[in-house]
Parts: C-alpha cells; structure tokens; sequence
C-alpha cells in the first residue's frame, strides 16, 4: 500500500499546483437588469472577470456606493504571497511522496489546513474590508433601519441580496481540485500506514 | 399530460379575451363595416401570434421602409418593431448622415443626398441558403446599392450605379452571393447627354449592373455593366440550382414610350423577361472583352476599424454590348408588362406576373435551353434573339385574379402570387397550374414575403403581405394613414391570417430568416482596445483639448455617469468646435447620448466602444450646457456639463476639468 501512498501524495501536489491553471473562488452578480450575471473568478495572483469587461462593469457598478475599485495584480501582497506558497507547498508535497514518509504526509496535510484557514480568514478581512470601507464621499449612501450606514459585505460562501443584486460565491475547479488534494494526503497518511 | 394542463389553462385564460373581442365587435362605430375575419378562432390563432414577454421571435423579418429610405427589423411571428436601420436618409436619432463619421455614407456623384427610396431587401447566401451574414437593398431614385452588415445591424457599404436611371430591378443576390445586380426602369441617355425628349426610342439605353460581393468582408465593386435596349427593367431573380449563372430580368414599355405610358407602355400584347448567362459575360470579361468607359459614381465605405466612413470615387466601369458575347442573352416573350420575375427553389420555373394579363406566364428552363439549342426564335429586338414563346412556357395559371405582381415559394411544391387589384393572395401548384386556395388583403398587395422564399430552402411556415392601403384597418390617423404588413400561417392546406401589424414608410419587400442563423454573430459592444477610431480616447487621462487657430478639438469620454471633461473653458466666439466623444462603456447595451444647445446638428447616441463627431459653432459668449440623451443609469440626470464660450479675441485659456482638478492635456498649436 506504500506505493498507493505515494501516488495519492503525488496526486495532492499535482491537484494543489492546478492553481496555477485554475481559478480558486467565484463570485456571481445577477440583477433584473443583468439576465447575463457579471462574475468574477479569484485567482492566486489576481481577478479575473468571467466574461472580458466583467471587472470594469462591476467597478462601474460599485463606485455609486463608494466601493473600490477591484485590486488589480499589483494593489495586494496576498497575489504576490499566494503563488510562492502554492508552488512551495506542491513542490513539498512531490518530495514528500518521493521520500515516501508517511508522517510527512500527514504534516503536509496539517499545514494545508492551517495555511487553508490563514487563506479563507484573509478572503474573509478583504471581503469585509471591501463592502465596509467606503468613500464617505458615495453617491448612494443608505442606511439600514437603525440609521447605521448599510454595508455591502459579499458572502464568503453562498448566497446574499446586496441592494439589487444577488450575489453567489462558492469555490471554483481549482478551489475544489485543492479540497480534493488535501483530502487525498490525508487518505495517503492512513493508506500508507495499512499493511496489506 | 403536463402539456394538456397548460393548453386547458390558457384556452381559459383566452376565452374572455375572445368575449371581450366579440362585444367590441359589436360596438363599433357606425360607418366601420367589420371585414370577413369574425371573432371565429380569434385564440387560437392570438395564440399563433403571441410571443411571451421576455422571449424570443422565431424570424428577424427585414421590411423595406420604402420612401423612408431605412430598413426595419421585425420579428416574426409578432410583428414587434425591434429597429430601424437608417440606410439612405438620414436619422437624426442616431445622428446617421449628421455626425463625421457617417455623412460620407450619403455622399453621391450629385453631392451628398440626405433621402432616398429602399426597395427591395436580399440577404446574402451561400450555396442557395441564407446565411445570415449581410442584407443588400437597392436605392431606386438616385441608383445605390446598400450593404448592411448583421453582426452590428448597421450599413456597411453604398454603391453608387453610374448610367442607370431609377435603380428597381435590385437589390438580388446569386446563390452564392457571387453578384448582387442593379437594373435601371428608366431609360436614359448613355452617357448622359442633351437630346430631345422624344427621340428617346433607339437613342436611350438600359443599363444592367453587376456587383461582385467579396466572399469574406463583403466588400462590392462594379464587375460590368450591359448596354441593353431601352426598356423598362423591372424585377429580378437569379437562378438558382440548375439555373445558376442565369438571372432573369422582367421589362415593361417595350413599346419605348417617353410621355402618358399608362396608355403608350400597354400596347404591346407581349414584353420580355430578359434571361442573362452572366457565366459567359464574366468569362468574356475576364478574357479582356468589354470596353472601358468614364464615369463617376461614389463607393461609400464604412470602415470597422477606425468606425467612420469615406467615400472612394469610381472613376471607369467595363461596358459590354451582350450581343457580342455568344449565348449570353435572349429574351422570353411574357405578356402585357411582366412586373414581377419569380424563380421556384429547384430553378426550373421563372412566374412572370404580366400585370395586366389575365393570367400567370410560367417559363420553364429546361425548356429554354432545348428552344436556344433548337434555335426556336421568333425574331429580335435590337438584335437580341426572342425565344418562341410556346417552346419555352412550362404553363399558364389560368384566371388567377387581377394584376399579378409577386410570387414566392414555401418548398412544398406551392406558389403564392400576390393580386394588387383584386387585392388578394393566390396560392397554386407548381407544374399542374391549379389554384388551391386563394385570401383577401387589405389592401392592395404588393410584395410578399416567405422567409427564405427567394433561395433553395424557403422555410415555407408564414408568409408576409405588404399592403399599400389600410383604408380602415387601424385606427386613423389624419389623411396620411399608415401601410402594414399582414401574416399568413401557410403551414396548413389553406392560408390563415394571423396578424395585422402597421411598417415604416411603405414595405415594398421585404427579406426574413431564422434568427439563430443571424445570432451567432452578433456583436454585443465595439471593443475598446480594437478601436482605430482617429478620435478615440481610450481613458479618462488621455482626454484632451487642442486648437488650431479658430478649431478646437475636444477629446472626451463619456461613463456611467459622467463626461470627462465635464467644464470646459477658453472657447470663444466663432471658433469651429469638433466634440469627438468616445462611450468607455464596455458592457451590452449602455449607450450613452450627448447633445448641445444651439448646435446646428443632431445628437450622438454613441454604443459601448464607440467614437463620434459632432461640431458645434457658438454664435454669443455665454455658458452653455450640454448633457447625456440617452437614460444611461440612476445618475443620468446628472450626467451634464458646461462649456464657457467668450468673445471673439478674449485671452481666456483653454482649460478642462473634471471635478475641479485638471484632466487630460492642454494643447495650443
Ligand atoms: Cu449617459
């Protein structure tokens, strides 16, 4: 079953480095007026818009309530950061099925939690960053019931109404192909510890 | 079952509907007499007709506006407007034949024409179907050719058709777009010259034209032209399969009249569907034949990349006398002034409408070749061989009605020939010449249209009618009524009318097609970054102002929702200002529109990507708003600005802003 470890160990590097290729995150934006939602896909070293003027039209859109502007590649350390990790952590994972060590294995898979939780609390502060701080200058500033002013806070995972938009956000392939390599490091951990 | 259910639930929703109609009926003004079509069926055949909100026509339908000189978009089976698509005159809502960039389009060898006269719509196919690509139309009173492009619903490209006189028999396209042609219906002097009025018999010319269409951008050039006797060209069809490399040509006024040809062009018992072998007239030019000949016409180009259009002047076309080429003429006696020139989907028949004969002349083009092979001629005109009218007739439609003018095809073995006088649609088998069914208009037919109709594969499941006369069909408005078009469901046995829906100017034909063919081309928005526009400003930095002695060039942008500059200053009193303004937008369907008091022009509706042009001449110093015309956003409203106009010789600097601060470049040349 060593060998079996090994290959799923492989595999759970080769799934992390396909971050490289894939988007890890999407955020959809659908109102009556948009029948085609704009979206956008989170990369490890920056946005992308789903279909080509997505990131411009969003920002068009966000400005009337004093949101920023989209980071562009450049605006967060995070899309600096983010690749050197991810290569980092593909490189470890493909000598640690080389080295056959199932111990490594299983610290590889605990530091990919820990790193993957450091990522969603990170997503989590610029989300909220995003929708909270906003040009005190705006054009449409409102305010909820209680006269505080109205946030626009995009849901970290899953579905929430901002003004007239509905707005969905949920991993895309490569955030899944990564879900799907850390699970198989620890599948490799437990395979490889079997006799037989 | 599920199916059932819904059927049930909507034959309900419709019954007081249906009730509502028949009370209406019932109440309608003295003086209105209710035509045949009762309140019998009235919802299953609403039903037919109705498209739900949010979806989606089956068939783009291109309705000629005639003398409005534009082309309109419908969509069958609703009727629904979607777009007019200024062609020959000019539009002031989209700023067509106003702005820069489009006035060259309405350049001609007379100057710039700012009206015109569309007649017959043609969409470009490929392999004898519609492909969707381009829809040709002619311009009949100062002869043109346009070429309107589908990816943006836009005109590409006029032609102007040098020695030709009334532009009718036009706009119709080969089976593989290979030629659109151009035939004159007045004879004229060729080359013009002064000479007396009634000499025109022998001394004037009808002169045939045909474009070559290029296979890829659909750019047109003038191939040849024929010099042919002074007729009267009517209409026109190509032929198609077997028939290919033919065109078909109806004349009237073979009499040669010049004066009251109502009488004068009638006398004769017979005139002539002119039949072209324009194979062995391309051949005969390619071979060095024809002869050269000055002229001066204007070729009218929209150019994609730099989104304006310029005018190249053609200066010499190829003459050729069509006696010379062996085989490549004869005319087909067809009687009393053949209007319409109709060939079936397998290119064997060719209907010749004699409007004022009793009867429906069908020739057929096996037989046509067999009579020129056997040389069964019955004389010639001018001399060109007159085929023996029996060898060539495949059959006559016997009493069909009064004053054929059109046919069309379903594919199924039918024809449907519209009746102007008795004001109706006849529809008959091909090869046995039976009627099979027959429907009144209303009223006075002319044209009509089965999407498809003119190609191999007619769709052959509705038919329009394009009437001249609506009398009392739709509510009145004032002396000038409006025409309309009227929908056949021909699906069935008998034709049932579906729908009345009032057009633009007067529908002569018209062209229809599947969407899906023509929508996956669509362009949604003009990319930015492609832009080759001289004027464009692709940024908000890059905005600018420049002057040059008494023009000044202001190079703005316009985004959700603002104008950027949005102030400027330091223009003065008989300076010439040039705003090229460009929409940033990138996103489907937000135009945005500027406008200026005092100019003496219209304003821009400017798509996503666009650049455009207007120019504006401030007559007394003051400050003069301008402002976004088209609904854009929530801050449309706000989407204004001001230019401050001094007197002539103030030393004020040229200045622009956007919210206070300095935007763009400052240039004094
Ligand atoms: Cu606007």
């Amino acid at each position: 079953m060593k060998t079996l470890g090994r290959i799923l160990m492989a595999a759970a590097g080769l799934l992390t480095l396909s971050l490289f290729i894939y988007p890890m995150w999407r955020i959809d934006l659908s109102a009556p007026q948009y029948p085609d939602p704009l979206g956008m896909y989170i990369h490890i070293d920056g946005l992308e818009g789903v279909e080509e003027h997505d990131l411009q039209n969003i920002d068009i859109l966000n400005h009337y309530v004093g949101m920023k502007p989209l980071p562009k590649p450049g605006d967060m350390w995070e899309f600096q950061v983010f690749p050197i990790v991810v290569g980092a952590m593909g490189a470890l994972a493909l000598l640690f099925a080389l080295l056959g060590n199932r111990r490594l294995y299983l610290l590889w898979f605990i530091l990919m939690v820990v790193l993957g939780a450091l990522g969603i609390y990170d997503f989590y502060l610029w989300l909220y960053d995003y929708g909270t701080n906003l040009d005190p200058h705006a054009i449409i500033q409102l305010t909820d019931e209680q006269g505080n002013p109205l946030h626009y806070v995009p849901p970290l995972l899953g579905y929430k109404q901002l003004l007239n938009f509905e707005v969905w956000s949920y991993p895309a392939i490569g955030g899944v192909l990564l879900a799907v390599g850390i699970m198989l490091s620890f599948l490799a951990y437990i395979i490889a510890g079997r006799k037989k | 079952m599920r199916n059932m259910t819904m059927k049930w639930k909507f034959a309900w929703a419709l019954l007081p509907l249906a009730g509502m109609l028949f009370v209406s009926s019932c109440q309608k003004p003295a003086g209105k007499k209710k035509s045949s079509e009762g309140a019998l069926n009235t919802s299953s055949v609403a039903e037919r007709v109705y498209v739900k909100p949010g979806e989606w026509d089956e068939y783009y339908a291109f309705l000629s506006g005639g003398f409005s000189g534009q082309l309109a978009v419908h969509g069958l089976p609703s009727g629904r407007l979607f777009k007019i698509i200024p062609v020959f005159s000019v539009d002031a809502e989209k700023a067509y034949g106003f702005n820069e960039e489009t006035k060259p389009m309405l350049m001609t060898s007379h100057g710039f024409i700012p009206w015109g006269d569309l007649h017959h719509p043609d969409i470009s196919q490929t392999n004898g179907e519609l492909d969707g690509r381009w829809v040709f139309v002619n311009e009949n009173n100062t002869p043109r050719i346009a070429r309107i492009d589908l990816r943006y619903f836009e005109t590409a490209e006029i032609i102007e058709i040098p020695n030709s006189a009334g532009n009718h028999a036009s706009a119709f396209v080969t089976e593989n777009t290979e030629y659109v042609v151009a035939n004159t219906r007045f004879a004229v002097p060729v080359p013009q010259r002064d000479i007396p009025i009634n000499e025109l018999k022998g001394n004037f010319k009808g002169v045939t034209t045909f474009v070559k269409v290029d296979p890829e951008t659909g750019r047109m050039n003038i191939a040849f032209q024929l010099l042919m006797p002074g007729f009267n060209y009517d209409l026109s069809h190509p032929g198609r399969g077997k028939s290919h490399g033919w065109m078909f040509f109806s004349s009237y006024n073979t009499e040669e009249a010049h004066s009251l040809l109502e009488v004068n062009a009638s006398q004769n018992d017979k005139d002539f569907i002119a039949a072209i072998n324009w194979k062995k007239i391309e051949e005969y030019v390619k071979n060095g034949g024809g002869k050269k000949m000055k002229v001066k016409a204007a070729h009218n180009i929209f150019d994609e990349k730099t989104q304006s259009a310029r005018t190249e002047w053609i200066t010499e076309v190829t003459m050729v006398d069509p006696r010379e080429v062996e085989g490549a003429i004869y005319f087909l006696p067809t009687p009393k002034s053949p209007h319409g020139c109709d060939v079936d989907p397998s290119g064997e028949y060719i209907v010749g409408s004699g409007k004022l004969a009793a009867q429906l002349t069908v020739h057929s083009f096996s037989k046509m070749l067999k009579a020129i092979e056997e040389k069964k001629f019955a004389g010639e005109a001018y001399g060109v061989p007159i085929l023996d009218y029996n060898a060539t007739l495949a059959g006559v439609v016997e009493n069909p009605g009064l004053g054929p003018l059109h046919t069309e095809f379903d594919g199924k073995g039918y024809a449907y020939t519209t009746f102007f006088i008795s004001s109706e649609v006849v529809k008959w088998k091909l090869g046995t010449w039976e009627v099979v069914d027959r429907h009144p208009v209303y009223y006075s037919v002319g044209h009509l249209m089965i999407p498809g109709g003119n190609s191999r594969k007619p769709y052959g499941k509705y038919l329009v009618a394009m009437n001249k006369i609506t009398k009392d069909r739709y509510l009145p408005t004032g002396p000038e009524l409006c025409q309309s078009a009227q929908l056949f469901d021909i699906s069935g046995e008998k034709m049932q009318l579906l729908l009345d829906f009032p057009t633009l100017g007067e529908p002569h034909y018209a062209a229809g097609i599947k969407a899906d063919k023509v929508l996956d081309r669509m362009a949604k928005i003009y990319p930015l970054e492609e832009s080759g526009h001289p004027h464009v400003t692709k940024a908000e930095k890059e905005t600018k102002i420049v002057r040059k002695g008494n023009e000044v060039h202001i190079y703005m942008t316009m985004i959700r929702s603002h104008f950027a500059p949005d102030n400027i200053e330091g223009i003065k009193v008989g300076d010439k200002v040039y705003f090229h303004v460009t929409n940033l937008e990138q996103d489907f369907d937000v135009p945005h529109g500027i406008s200026m008091i005092g100019a003496n022009t219209s304003e821009l509706l400017i798509m996503p990507g666009q650049t455009e042009t207007f120019v504006w001449e401030p007559k007394a110093p003051g400050v003069y708003p301008f402002y976004c015309t088209d609904f854009c956003s929530a801050l449309h409203q706000e989407m204004q600005g001001y230019v401050r106009v001094s007197p002539k010789g103030a030393n004020v600097p040229l200045k622009i802003t956007l919210d206070d601060k300095p935007i763009g470049q400052v240039i004094e040349e």
